[in-house]
């Protein structure tokens, strides 16, 4: 009989061969890529054979032979994950052999790059006992990656053999994985900020903490202008409060009035998924700038003079309530849609009129929902960069002081330390508070079972009080959307409203060249590189929160909770706050990453892994958790068992996740303005360029381009990955029972 | 895990623990190659841990676990040689019958064609022959039972794990799904855990069965002994019907108690009890009517319902209120009436002191 050879299994015959793999792996980061970073191309560039080995592109061996002898020691613990392999696995001592000699190892290799950087050694005690002309160091490369990959794998294969999650060697590879890459890439740089925002003198410190252009009030006593932490506050409180009451009067209509039109509801909450955040604002200078359509026609009709109100508070209000309604939509319209029909009809039984039904039953149950609506809406308005920018005149906020303070003739880190630091602290704060003070007190009722009530229709005068909040603001919406998409075809919108294709072509121009076609447009480099990284991102970003999801859902592990948090933690961060880190922590070996097209990949990455580990989440826990354990024990194991079982269950989240990671790449612009080079330039950063250059035209014909591309993008992903393979349908008809 | 066929299953005080809550405490016990071992209880009572614990889909926090006499306690669920069916069955609903089946052997690394000819022989066997191409969801919760069963089988493990398996069908086919499952068990001659809160369905089943209560083991006997001889309150109401009662132990002689309820006189083995008040389990079919005789209590019948095959009673009597089932359909007794009933040894045991109050069961 075959049987016993199978039990035996590939698992069980190929537990040694991943050491062997892993030790290669690591043996192959010291001996054959060059160890430091290579700069510009990279290492995906050929060009680094044609010089090695030279100082610059030699692997860790012969930097070892060549003054660089300190690089032995993260090499050494290889010896230790060899030593095990000659220890049998069921003894405590192999797993704490390859745990103990891969943790060591990646201590070291950290330890070296820090303690060695690109001025030398940086702690005095190594400057007496190495030379210092030959200790200097740049960032970390290939070789060291693939060392400290093959490092934190040994070591998550240690701790499997010692028993953790199941013995499973896939499962805590991927964790270790995941938290090494979250304490690097999100932790690692907010740290950075903190230090860069506490170092100095300490009195010089707290005066640029407790400055008066932060904090001062003096807008409420007299003409002079209040500090940019109480801007910042007072507009996002506006704007959470005018979201979430524009977002419930469409929530009601959709969910409880005969309104005719709802679908065309439904594109609102579209619309922002797809828009780049700071296009709104770009359409209201084209309205009601100083020559804005609007501005003229009201001087034309009305002798009203051209005058600059849109620009400061009240056009960044008008913008960001235009950008993030559509997103409190979308949360009431849940909420709504969650107050379950029987309890009003109840309420109704016992002799409640209409009034009384919403006012006892209905908006009790809506509270929190609202709350959380606001909290978002103040959450997003805090965050918002794009508008501020293009909108902001003197009326500043600590979104764009960040950037103002980095990219301005000032310079000044750590100023835009502290600005992140207490832009960060509101952020959290709201997140806080919406986790401590909503997290339990949600009443939304949505159970599984049948209601089959029908929901009570509103108040008479509560729905025309939504009619008329809603309506006029849809038409609103409409306008400004006509207006980005047709303003790219005239010449100046308000002056001069003769068709013209030249704004599509200083863009997006093609000519036939000396040597074939000639993309000579100005946009088409930006254009490339945005869909270029974007298309990388994008798969990374949903596989890394897709498998998070599964290590969530799926594995018990001790640190569970904290291994959540982290992952969620980048989604609270402002995307300022995620850039000015990721320029001051990685400017500088060993992890010198700027200017490369990489840090935007991973800057997409780890902001957007959020959304994907969410998406996930919603999908596992619909699926039976006994498939995976059926699977386990049929001699899967953890990996095959995520392959062949969940990938192919999860793919309508794996298709969110790629759809919603390559649209936030395409748009996002608070984060990676701090991140693009002339090489690395992307559609968003350009397009705030013209804007500043006061190029309006160019600026709104590439954002439609950019918006029509997007609309392509998810339908080309949507037919790549498709729809799960099972029918619903035919699985609705005859439910695999799950009793618990 | 070299060699084929069934392999003992062996538990050396092992404990699971989540945090404060221990699910399984210290529990010792040997599953015998071959056999089919139930273990039952009620929900909460760690026996769904336990078959957990075996098939390595949970990590034992202490202890040991054995599989074949080899210590597997570090193994990870595909390492075991282990197969389990699941309650929900937890057939993969993006693939065929086929390929749920021929799952376990693809994965192992065998060539397509073999995996699928060891799935159709094991279909075969569960009478599914002519479903390959179906998918679960196109067939009856029987026949989705079948194609786990045969998919758990197909990598003949050496132990075999049912969890609840009747729980998701209906009433008259689980009488014969479960004769099924004990019928291809010794035809096969696996080594089976099964988990069940059906106490009918364990006795029905079992060559052993392993009674847990709150973590810990309350019995592990034979069908016969557990019905027979209850070690405790707590088993001799949960496995059957019982009756207890407060009883006195007037002597001890030659092993065995005379034992007094009201005017009733009984004697039974002692189980280690000395003379004074004790705790008495009577089966309700044990008690017989009478209208007169010597030796007997008195009672009046206050409930009775008619089932078909029997009767039920209520009795109540100065020793507190007597459930009874009484063959005697024919001559139905009628409430008020008044009858003096017997107690039969065969169907009444002592509860022994020691584990008495050692198991307390919060009220199901």
């Amino acid at each position: 009989m075959t049987i016993p050879t199978m039990i035996e299994g590939p698992d069980r015959r190929s537990a040694g061969q991943g050491v062997w793999g892993w030790i290669a792996l690591g043996l192959a980061g010291l001996a054959v890529v060059p160890w430091y970073a290579l700069g510009g191309a990279g290492i995906f560039s050929a060009g680094w054979f044609g010089s090695f080995p030279s100082p610059a592109s030699a692997p860790a061996i012969w930097q070892i032979w060549n003054g660089k002898p300190w690089l032995l020691l993260p090499a050494l613990p290889l010896l230790g994950a060899f030593a095990a392999l000659f220890v049998p696995r069921e003894q405590p001592l192999h797993g704490r052999l390859l745990a103990c000699s891969g943790m060591l190892g990646l201590a070291l290799l950290l330890a070296q790059g820090f303690a060695i950087d690109h001025r030398g050694p940086t702690l005095d005690a190594l400057q007496h006992i190495l030379s210092v002309s030959s200790t200097k160091q740049s960032g970390l490369g290939a070789g060291a990656a693939l060392l400290g990959f093959a490092h934190l794998m040994l070591f998550a294969r240690g701790l499997s053999r010692r028993g953790f999650c199941r013995g499973d060697a896939f499962t805590v590879g991927a964790i270790t994985l995941i938290v090494t890459l979250i304490a690097l890439f999100v932790f690692f740089p907010v740290l950075v900020v903190l230090l860069q925002a506490f170092t100095g003198p300490m009195t010089e410190m707290i005066a640029k903490t407790f400055d008066a252009s932060i904090w001062s009030l003096a807008c409420i006593l007299g003409p002079l202008r209040c500090g940019v932490a109480w801007n910042t506050l007072f507009l996002a409180i506006v704007v959470g409060a005018g979201t979430t009451l524009l977002g419930l009067a469409f929530a009601l209509i959709a969910v409880r009035t005969g309104f005719r039109f709802k679908p065309v509801l439904r594109i609102l909450t579209v619309l922002p998924i797809i828009t780049p955040p700071f296009v709104i604002g770009l359409a209201l200078i084209l309205l009601f700038g100083r020559s804005g359509a609007v501005t003229a026609l009201m001087m034309d009709w009305f002798d009203i003079p051209r005058s600059r109100w849109i620009y400061g508070f009240t056009g960044i209000a008008i913008a960001q309530l235009l950008a993030f309604t559509p997103i409190a939509f979308l949360v009431l319209i849940g909420v709504v849609q969650g107050v379950a029909p029987s309890l009003e009809e109840a309420a109704q039984t016992l002799r409640a009129n209409r009034w009384a039904v919403f006012r006892t039953v209905t908006w009790p149950l809506l509270r929190p929902g609202i709350a959380n609506a606001f909290l978002l809406g103040f959450v997003e308005s805090l965050a918002d960069f794009g508008n501020p920018l293009v909108l902001g005149g003197s009326y500043d906020v600590l979104a764009t002081k960040i950037f103002f303070a980095i990219v301005g003739a000032s310079h000044d880190e750590s100023r835009a330390a502290i600005l992140a630091m207490i832009l960060l602290v509101f952020t959290l704060l709201a997140f806080w508070a919406q986790q401590h003070w909503l997290g339990n007190k949600s009443y939304t009722t949505v159970t599984g079972k049948g209601d089959s009530g029908l929901p009570a229709p509103l108040p008479r005068n509560v729905s025309l009080l939504s009619y008329a909040l809603a309506l006029p603001w849809a038409l609103f919406t409409v306008v400004i959307y006509v207006t980005i998409f047709f303003g790219g075809f005239v010449k100046a919108v308000g002056r001069d409203h003769s068709f013209t294709l030249s704004h599509y072509l200083a863009g997006f121009a093609i000519e036939w060249g000396a040597s074939g076609l000639l993309f000579s447009g100005s946009a088409w480099g930006s254009f490339g590189i945005t869909l270029w990284i974007s298309a990388i991102a994008a798969p990374l970003t949903a596989g890394i929160g897709v498998l998070t999801a599964y290590l969530l859902t799926r594995q018990q592990f001790t640190g569970r909770r904290a291994f959540e948090f982290g992952t969620m933690l980048s989604f609270a961060i402002p995307g300022t706050v995620i850039g000015i880190s990721y320029v001051l922590a990685f400017n500088v070996p060993p992890l010198e990453l700027t200017g490369t097209g990489i840090i935007l990949v991973i800057c997409f990455v780890f902001r957007n892994m959020p959304v994907g580990v969410r998406a996930g989440i919603a999908s596992l826990s619909q699926i039976d958790k006994s498939l995976d354990e059926a699977s386990l024990t049929l001699g899967a194991g953890a990996a095959g068992t995520f392959r062949r079982i969940t990938m192919p269950l999860l793919r309508p989240a794996i298709t969110a996740a790629l759809i919603y990671s390559f649209v936030r790449a395409m748009t996002a612009v608070s984060a990676i303005i701090f991140l693009v080079t002339a090489q690395y330039n992307m559609a968003t950063a350009y397009i705030v360029g013209r804007v500043e250059a006061g190029e309006l035209g160019l600026a709104i014909a590439y954002s439609s381009v950019l918006i029509l591309v997007m609309v392509l993008a998810i339908g080309v992903i949507q037919l790549a990955v498709g729809e799960r393979r099972i029918g619903r349908r035919s699985i609705a008809t005859t439910p695999i029972p799950t009793t618990a | 895990m070299s060699q084929s066929g069934p392999a003992s299953v062996e538990f050396r005080q092992v404990s699971k623990r989540y945090g404060e809550v221990t699910a399984v405490n210290a529990v010792s016990f040997t599953i015998a190659p071959g056999t089919l071992v139930t273990l039952l209880g009620p929900s909460g009572c760690g026996k769904t841990t336990t078959l957990r614990l075996i098939a390595g889909l949970e990590m034992a926090s202490e202890g040991h676990i054995l599989i074949g006499g080899e210590d597997v306690t570090r193994l990870s669920a595909a390492e075991r040689g282990v197969s389990m069916v699941f309650q929900s069955y937890a057939l993969f609903p993006h693939m065929s019958v086929l390929e749920n089946a021929s799952y376990g052997p693809t994965v192992s690394g065998l060539p397509r064609k073999q995996a699928e000819a060891m799935a159709a022989e094991k279909l075969a066997l569960m009478g599914l022959s002519g479903f390959e191409k179906r998918l679960p969801s196109e067939l009856s919760g029987g026949q989705q039972q079948r194609v786990a069963v045969a998919r758990a089988l197909v990598l003949e493990p050496r132990v075999l794990l049912f969890d609840e398996p009747l729980s998701n069908l209906d009433a008259k086919l689980r009488r014969r799904v479960r004769e099924d499952i004990r019928e291809l068990q010794q035809r096969l001659n696996l080594t089976v855990a099964y988990v069940t809160h059906d106490q009918e369905e364990a006795l029905a089943v079992s060559d052993r069965v392993i009674v847990m209560a709150n973590a810990i083991i309350a019995q592990d006997g034979s069908p016969r002994e557990l019905y027979e001889q209850p070690s405790s309150l707590f088993v001799a109401d949960f496995i059957g019907d019982s009756n207890i009662v407060d009883a006195g132990i007037t002597a001890v002689r030659d092993g065995m108690a005379d034992i007094r309820i009201g005017n009733l006189s009984l004697r039974l083995p002692h189980r280690g009890l000395g003379t004074g008040p004790a705790k008495l389990a009577i089966r309700p079919e044990a008690i017989s009517m009478a209208t007169d005789g010597q030796d007997s209590l008195d009672g009046e019948v206050i409930k009775a319902a008619y089932l078909g095959s029997h009767m039920e009673y209520s009795i109540r009597t100065p020793a507190g209120v007597f459930f009874v089932v009484n063959a005697d359909v024919a001559q139905p007794r009628s409430i008020g009436s008044t009858v003096k009933i017997t107690v039969h040894p065969a169907g009444a045991t002592l509860l022994p002191e020691a584990d008495r109050g050692q198991v307390t069961v919060r009220p199901a």
